[in-house]
């Protein structure tokens, strides 16, 4: 499916939130309806990395070629899991489905789909549990509110597991802050035992395990494209910037999402990163087989997280690097900082992090000892380490779009505004409902990001348009700014559909622009090749 | 499983709960059964059902540290850092579990999103849950502490104390408590938020109604033998104490009103357990809440953390090797 062939904003939009269908959510099987829906793994993908139940299928086949025993895999792997994850478990028994998270979901304010508020998502595995898990669900079946786990039940978790970002946003609202991201990451656990997955995860997934990065691309793939960034930078500033690649013995180690090396707008963000490296003289390297930040084992199961994130530590260590640097990205942050260490450390053969230009320890990194790009850059603009001209970002009208997991799972949210606010000189929040801890997802996060599933993207996508055209209205905001590679690809659709005359980029992509390198050429035009001030712009 | 269904259902079992109990004791004489035995059950269910439950989620291992950030986490010395929505330390996981439990922090969160012309959304001030959950809890905790006085001889006095507040507005004779005024009005808000709301009413099941029709039974059943029926107090409370004491009877002539009271009471306690009601001792395990976001700064352990199958350089750089080499790429086996 494509952006232009669905509906007018108004139309898409002509929905109800306060109107559930007549009938009731445990008897409403999923409808899978073109636009709405993820295709599967390919079989081949499942393949390379050893996962259960290789084949081709569609979910609007009738049959889904489950194993046999599906019923007892999943049985068992809830059991297996209720022992292993006190959130699940607790999740599972605690909430008293009072509603606060209701209307808290993207999904649910673009689609008006009941299953897509956070507590009935949550409900769809917990009615399973009560049946089979609780005393009470097993004595009142139905009463108990406990379900039989027939095959359109497990349908229905395929369609509403993968309509769900595990973006956060509930689990900011709920009094005993049940976090439905986490049930739906072991909803898509439970969901990978039996082969049901997407591609738009398991190709990457694939990729990464094998290449080192989501896009599939070889070491030598990787260095025509980081070269072609260089020579375009050599155009514009007239600086030929060091590519340190695979360097042994290099202080720190960067690591950022692959999607920033191959498209734009990420382009113009990792150019960023290697004029502001260059202009420090920073001993760092770039690696090929690290060469993604991203985890889209995040979006398949925990062991997956583990078996992509190990490459990180394990070429930190072969290199012999101090410590390690991550550009901008969400989920792989989300990663860093909430599980890396726990998985794959201690990373006792690393030093904590130390920057070289201001001395500043980086405490809060001390034990993983990998530090955020914006932590880095903010320290470096605080002790004045960095010649800016703003100035040369006056064209952009912008305002910041907190990813998902940097705000709700990292608490990165002053940072990124730090370095905003001495890069560019027009700077406007959008409404605070919709930033910071409350920010809304791009829709398309968690895997979700895909052509075929373009509508409940732009729906999910809403409410972030929505304040979006807020400042756009008001302050005639022309550039959308995140932290994110998945947001830099999916946020470019939002606009498109939704304000078309927003740009969207990265912060390094500011930074570069305004950062005034020793020996630069003067410089006429922007990251984009665009001319930096007014006067060539009309006509 | 349709609203209308789950409403009725709960309030049948409900509604047969009280009539069982007043004919137990009317027609029946079951006094001792309804007023001992009963209560004794219950209260054995809830004591050990509570703790095994606690025990139960206490044994399940937290295998990483998955704080839900709401504010600035701690990193450079000189960005403020937001210890209680973000906490860094123990003070401030235990400064951010007193806001949640004591002052229902998140749920003051709340907002309710409407769609409007444009098309855009809107998100409006919506306290009203929070109002109403906090009245209802801190009205049910003083009705519970001022219970006490039956139990205890003498009095303990911060009991009197609470009892006397609560009844300083004599609207009838005897004493009308203000607290059972705001807790049958925030049982029946809470109520009504649920048949109300569409969506709140979609997703309601026979055990929500159940816990707010039992309660408010509960509620109703003790205005009523206290102001209505004049239930002979001083039989109540001997038969309390006798509870209380481990020498237990049943006095004869009290109202079945008050077996209707204690019944449904011990419905609710024996219940609790097995229930949603659990949220009170799920709330402090909860880790989205209670672990400090110092997830980069201190090791987290992750007890059944298990060796996996990884793809190594060296298998990489096999794959690749002649390739790189072309390009100039540095390898570790030539
Ligand atoms: C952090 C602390 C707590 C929070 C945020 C909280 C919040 C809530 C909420 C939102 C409801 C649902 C109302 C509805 O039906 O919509 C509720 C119900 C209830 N809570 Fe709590 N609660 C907390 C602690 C406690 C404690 C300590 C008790 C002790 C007994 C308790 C007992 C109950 C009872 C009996 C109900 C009524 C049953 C029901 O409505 O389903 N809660 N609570
Ligand atoms: S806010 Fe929490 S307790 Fe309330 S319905 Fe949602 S998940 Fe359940
Ligand atoms: S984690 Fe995000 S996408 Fe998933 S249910 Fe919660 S609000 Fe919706």
């Amino acid at each position: 499916m494509d952006l232009h062939d669905l509906p007018k904003p108004q139309d898409l939009m002509n929905i109800n939130l306060n109107k559930p269908p007549e009938t009731g959510w445990m008897d409403n099987p999923a409808v899978f309806r073109d636009g709405t829906y993820s295709y599967p793994a390919a079989g081949k993908n499942l393949k390379r990395l050893g996962m259960p139940n290789p084949r081709e299928w569609a979910p609007t086949d009738q049959d889904w070629k489950l194993p046999d025993n599906w019923q007892e895999i999943i049985l068992k792997g809830m059991k297996e899991r209720l022992e292993k994850y006190r959130s699940f478990r607790l999740f599972m028994d605690i909430c008293v489905r009072c509603g606060a998270c209701a209307d808290k979901c993207h999904f649910f304010i673009g689609s008006g789909d009941p299953k897509n508020m956070p507590v009935l998502r949550a409900e769809l595995i917990r009615s399973v549990y009560r049946n089979d898990f609780t005393l009470l669900g097993k004595m009142l079946g139905r009463f108990g509110g406990g379900r039989e786990l027939t095959i359109d039940v497990l349908k229905e978790w395929f369609y509403y597991f993968f309509q769900c970002t595990e973006c956060r946003r509930c689990s900011v609202f709920c009094p005993y802050g049940i976090d439905t991201a986490e049930v739906t990451m072991i909803g898509r656990e439970l969901l990978n035992l039996v082969g049901l997955n997407i591609n738009w995860v398991m190709e990457p997934v694939a990729n990464c395990y094998r290449f080192g990065n989501h896009l599939g691309i070889p070491p030598h793939g990787l260095i025509d494209m980081w070269e072609f960034m260089a020579d375009d930078i050599e155009d514009i500033t007239g600086i030929k910037v060091n590519l340190p690649i695979n360097k042994k013995g290099a202080e720190i180690l960067f690591v950022t999402p692959s999607g920033d090396y191959f498209a734009d707008p990420g382009t113009y963000t990792c150019m960023g990163y290697m004029m502001l490296f260059h202009e420090l003289g920073l001993d760092y390297t770039w690696s090929t087989y690290a060469s993604e930040g991203g985890n889209f084992g995040l979006f398949t199961s925990h062991e997956m997280i583990k078996r992509l994130n190990a490459k990180i530590y394990a070429e930190a260590k072969r290199l012999g690097v101090k410590w390690i640097l991550g550009g901008e990205c969400g989920h792989m942050w989300r990663v860093v900082h909430q599980y890396m260490e726990t998985m794959n450390g201690p990373a006792d053969f690393l030093e904590e992090p130390v920057s070289p230009i201001t001395g500043t320890k980086f405490e809060n990194a001390k034990q993983t000892k990998m530090v955020h790009i914006t932590e880095f850059t903010s320290d470096l603009i605080k002790n004045g380490k960095l010649k800016l001209d703003p100035s040369r970002n006056d064209k952009v009208i912008a305002t910041y779009h907190d990813s998902c997991n940097p705000a709700r799972a990292a608490g990165l949210l002053e940072e990124p505004r730090y370095v905003i606010k001495n890069v560019v000189n027009n700077f406007y929040e959008m409404p605070e409902n919709t930033i910071r801890e409350q920010t809304f997802c791009c829709g398309g996060g968690a895997g979700l990001g895909n052509d075929e599933n373009i509508e409940m993207r732009m729906r999910g996508a809403f409410p972030r348009a929505s304040a979006l055209n807020h400042v756009v209205a008001k302050h005639d905001v022309n550039r959308l700014l995140c932290m994110c590679a998945i947001d830099r690809a999916t946020l470019t659709a939002l606009t498109h559909y939704w304000a078309p005359d927003v740009m969207v980029g990265g912060i390094h992509e500011l930074v570069a622009n305004a950062l005034i390198m020793n020996g630069e050429k003067d410089r006429t035009v922007d990251l984009r090749g665009e001319p930096l001030g007014d006067e060539e712009e009309d006509e | 499983m349709n609203a209308l269904f789950s409403l009725v259902s709960a309030l049948i079992a409900v509604v047969a709960l009280v009539v069982v109990s007043w004919f137990g004791v009317e027609a029946i004489g079951l006094d001792s059964v309804f007023g001992v035995i009963i209560p004794y059950i219950a209260l054995a269910i809830f004591v050990i059902g509570v703790v095994y439950r606690i025990v139960d989620w206490a044994r399940v291992p937290v295998p990483f540290r998955i704080p839900t950030t709401c504010g600035q986490g701690k990193s450079l010395p000189w960005i403020k850092a937001d210890n209680l929505d973000c906490p860094y330390n123990t003070w401030g996981v235990i400064g951010r579990m007193f806001l949640e439990v004591f002052l229902f922090r998140s749920l003051f969160r709340n907002s309710k999103a409407e769609l409007r012309e444009g098309p855009r959304v809107t998100y409006a001030s919506a306290k009203w849950l929070w109002l109403f959950g906090i009245l209802f809890h801190y009205s049910f905790l003083i009705i519970i502490v001022r219970h006490l006085r039956l139990f205890m001889e003498p009095i303990p006095s911060f009991v009197q104390t609470i009892t006397s507040v609560d009844g300083f507005f004599q609207i009838m004779v005897p004493t009308f408590f203000i607290t059972d005024i705001l807790f049958l009005a925030a049982v029946t808000l809470l109520f009504l938020r649920r048949v109300t709301l569409p969506q709140l009413r979609y997703i309601s099941l026979p055990a929500d109604y159940f816990a707010l029709f039992l309660i408010l039974g509960i509620g109703i059943s003790g205005v009523l033998m206290r102001n209505f029926f004049k239930v002979d107090l001083l039989g109540v409370k001997s038969l309390a104490m006798g509870l209380f004491t481990l020498h237990p009877v049943a006095p004869p002539g009290i109202h079945p009103i008050f077996y209707v009271h204690l019944f449904l009471v011990s419905v609710l306690i024996a219940y609790f357990p097995f229930s949603k009601l659990m949220h009170a001792g799920g709330v402090f395990l909860s880790p989205t809440r209670n672990m400090a976001n110092v997830n980069r700064s201190e090791r987290y352990v992750n007890p059944w953390n298990y060796p996996v199958k990884v793809h190594t350089y060296e298998e990489y750089e096999d794959d690749f090797r002649e390739k790189m080499k072309e390009v100039g790429i540095p390898v570790d086996k030539e």
